[in-house]
């Protein structure tokens, strides 16, 4: 199927761009249109308007710094994904960005389109919600930032309002003696995953003193689960399985063509085990512990 | 009903074409029916399958997944635009041909864009590396083996035709 009809403008400012939007109750922003366009062929949303932000200035940018990384609303996950600094910085965002897709569709779509996009079969959504970062967005009433915490409201539903536009999404640098890993099931890789779960694991000593798993494709909107207390400091397999439990009595897998829930709920417990024993590895190789 | 047309000038294989759409045009659509670019193929139109793929300022992109005025003031490289001037295959191309790298066709146009910018940016790249590179792209009937050699052969030739004449690569 094609498109419905729909007005088009591309502004080459963001006070044009919020006119544009604040003129339409039906207006939407296209950025990569890596979501959105197929969207719009199913004819799953028919917007009478499209803002295309792709010409606005000063949105493409990847600013790394010693507090965390900021990616503009119209740098593409494969710029994302090459820049050494924010995989020296923030690690888990890297490892998720190799999963998102395929090259092709990594070389249009943006990082921060699909942090508002807000699927849960995602892995960025999954990915910010667990290191606890934000998103800003300019509007009618000025600037704001948007916690992770208030960004995620339901399936596909981000707390942005239809006349405010995303500019920038901010991930938070990996803390001292803190690791990361990220690891996803997939039919194919490139494809949304059937289950994917990143854990980040804080270690003192060969002690964990926190660890925090984030999970994807298990419920309907990016879920994170606190195991520090399953887990009681250590990682053996009664307190990975432990850990797994207490992710599954959280999570809400559900049957789909690709997948049914108990193999969703066991790919889950596998994984959790799996990645959050090389998230504490990789915490105590950066702490410099021995092993 | 008439929907509002937009004049848009496209720079496919390095020549403009003034076109009027409407907005809703797909990329796809453009180069295939208001310019004749029909080496351009549309398989899914959802972004899935990849036939689609052309290079958008050299890099891959699908053109399902992009409106025609979205691309305007952009450079577009179809197949079409793949050949060498003298109109003799592209290595690409020639590398498909010696190793069998399509039965119909119909994923083809697909592949040798992406094949194209994955070798320019990887010119040596292992079969791990090939298969990766083509792994957005979906072929029905060859099956995978024969292309992912011909992304290795791709990758030779167009190392010799950068080599200085008689010289190593
Ligand atoms: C074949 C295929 C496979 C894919 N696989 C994966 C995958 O495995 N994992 C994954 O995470 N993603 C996947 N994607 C989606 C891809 O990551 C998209 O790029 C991303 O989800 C959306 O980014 P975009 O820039 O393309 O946004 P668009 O498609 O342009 O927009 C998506 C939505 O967000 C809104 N929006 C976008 N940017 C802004 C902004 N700055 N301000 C306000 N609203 C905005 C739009 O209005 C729209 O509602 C896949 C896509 C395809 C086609
Ligand atoms: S037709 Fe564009 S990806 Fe299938
Ligand atoms: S050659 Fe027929 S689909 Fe690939």
């Amino acid at each position: 199927m094609k498109p419905a009809p729909f007005d088009y403008v591309r502004p080459g400012t963001l006070e044009e761009a919020l006119q544009a939007l604040a003129g339409h109750p039906e207006a939407k922003v296209l950025a990569g249109g890596q979501s959105l366009v197929p969207l719009l062929s199913m004819r799953l949303a028919a917007p009478a308007v499209l803002v295309d932000i792709n010409e606005l200035p000063d949105l493409d940018h990847v600013r790394v710094d010693a507090e965390g990384v900021r990616v503009g609303a119209l740098a593409r996950h494969a710029r994302v994904l090459a820049d050494a600094d924010v995989a020296r910085v923030q690690p888990l965002v890297t490892k998720a960005l190799a999963n998102v897709a395929h090259a092709t569709i990594r070389n249009r779509g943006t990082t921060v389109g699909s942090l508002v996009h807000a699927d849960a079969a995602a892995e960025m959504p999954m990915v910010l919600q667990l290191l606890g970062g934000s998103v800003d967005v300019v509007g009618p009433a000025g600037r704001r930032t948007i916690p992770v915490e208030e960004l995620y409201v339901g399936p596909l539903e981000s707390s942005l309002h239809h006349d405010e536009i995303a500019v920038e999404a901010f991930f938070p640098a990996l803390a001292a003696d803190t690791g990361v890993a990220f690891e996803e099931i997939a039919r194919r890789h490139g494809d949304y995953a059937m289950c994917g779960v990143a854990a980040v694991v804080t270690v003192d000593g060969d002690r964990v003193v926190a660890a925090k798993a984030g999970y994807l494709s298990v419920s309907d909107i990016p879920a994170v689960v606190d195991l520090t207390e399953a887990l009681g400091g250590e990682l053996r397999d009664a307190s990975l399985a432990r850990a797994a439990e207490a992710a599954l009595a959280v999570l809400e897998p559900e049957t789909d063509i690709h997948a049914t829930a108990d193999y969703r709920a066991h790919l889950a417990t596998v994984l959790t085990a799996r990645v959050v024993t090389a998230a504490y590895e990789d915490a105590r190789t950066r702490a410099g512990g021995s092993k | 009903m008439s929907e509002n047309q937009h004049e848009i000038r496209l720079t496919v294989n390095g020549t403009d074409h003034d076109v009027a759409v409407p907005a809703r045009r797909l990329l796809s659509d453009a180069l295939r029916h208001d310019l004749g670019f029909t080496g351009t193929h549309v398989g899914c139109e959802h972004g899935v399958c990849g036939a689609c793929t052309v290079l958008v300022d050299g890099q891959p992109m699908r053109s399902c997944l992009m409106f025609a005025v979205s691309a305007a003031g952009h450079d577009i490289t179809t197949v079409e635009g793949l050949a060498r001037p003298d109109g003799e295959l592209g290595p690409v191309q020639q590398a498909f041909r010696e190793c069998h790298g399509l039965q119909c066709g119909f994923c083809t146009p697909g592949f040798l864009t992406t094949i194209t910018a994955g070798i320019a940016e990887n010119p040596e790249p292992t079969e791990d590396e090939a298969r990766d590179m083509i792994a957005g792209n979906l072929c029905r009937c060859t099956g995978y083996q024969n292309i992912v050699k011909a992304v290795c052969r791709a990758a030779e030739l167009a190392r010799d035709d950068r080599a200085p004449e008689g010289g190593a690569a």
